[in-house]
């Protein structure tokens, strides 16, 4: 009776998409990008001004007025929680020897991650700046400008 | 003749401690992550239950702890880059080293610029 062997030095097939690939690509993508994002948010919300002491519901409320900090803090916020579910991921993949338990974790930690992505993105987008029962005294400036009309 | 390992624990020197140091900074900011978004969420809510939580990042304690937040993520995101030039360019595993301790230096030292701005806020000077 014959073996049957592979021919050597033949390529291996491949019939699914390498996820591996692109999660390890991702992370080397999204990092220099949220190192501009997050040292940038950093620099302004705790080097700046008042720093901590700075930050509020108006001072939220004023930055959230531009578009331009939307757009920044939802490319952060996407960006920076999949990267860290990517993190946690392989760190997960490291200690856990149990499959069962692995699916598990992985399982868990993406869904508190997709819930956050999407309460994040909620938050930004539908947010008021000017809720009208708040004492003007918690609200950025420009309210009573939009409330007096 | 016997080989002695150079270096600690798992013969790494700079290489196995910027991993270490990279993996639990990392699992760090991600918890912050985690809760940071939680608090942000609360202007959807009401700039009473923002402005009331908020104050506790301005807690000495709290205000401790994110002079380590900041280290972390200086750390993190330059250690990030020294990664993805050891990946990508054909000089990186030479310079790893030297690179290790320039992120090291640029790490504690913008962290000890901001500090003692930051805690003359949080400790009320």
């Amino acid at each position: 009776m014959s073996v049957q062997i592979e021919i050597p030095n033949s390529p291996r097939k491949q019939r699914v998409t390498n996820w591996e690939k692109y999660g390890w690509l991702y992370m080397r993508i999204s990092g220099p990008l949220l190192i501009v994002l997050i040292f940038t948010h950093v620099f302004v919300n705790l080097f700046t001004g008042e720093g901590i002491k700075q930050i509020d519901f108006a001072f939220v409320a004023g930055k959230w007025a531009d578009p331009f900090w939307q757009w920044w803090d939802v490319a952060m916020l996407w960006l920076a929680l999949i990267h860290g579910t990517l993190g946690m991921r392989t760190v997960i993949n490291d200690y856990t020897e149990k499959p069962k338990l692995r699916t598990a974790l992985v399982g868990t930690l993406w869904s508190v991650s997709g819930a956050l992505i999407l309460l994040g993105t909620l938050v930004v987008f539908t947010f008021d700046p000017c809720p009208p029962t708040s004492s003007p005294d918690l609200l950025p400036s420009f309210c009573e400008a939009i409330a007096s009309n | 003749m016997s080989v002695v390992p150079a270096g600690t624990l798992y013969r790494g020197k700079v290489g196995m401690w910027s991993w270490v140091l990279h993996r639990i900074s990392g699992v760090a900011i991600f918890f912050f992550l985690l809760v940071h978004i939680l608090d942000t969420a609360l202007v959807r809510v009401s700039p009473e239950a923002y402005n009331v939580v908020i104050e506790s990042y301005k807690t000495p304690i709290i205000g401790l702890a994110e002079l380590g937040l900041v280290g972390a993520i200086l750390f993190h995101g330059l250690n990030g880059v020294r990664i993805i030039l050891v990946d990508f360019w054909s000089k990186g595993t030479k310079y790893q080293n030297i690179m290790f301790w320039i992120v090291l230096v640029l790490a504690v030292g913008i962290t000890a610029y901001f500090t003692p701005g930051h805690l003359a806020r949080v400790l009320e000077f």
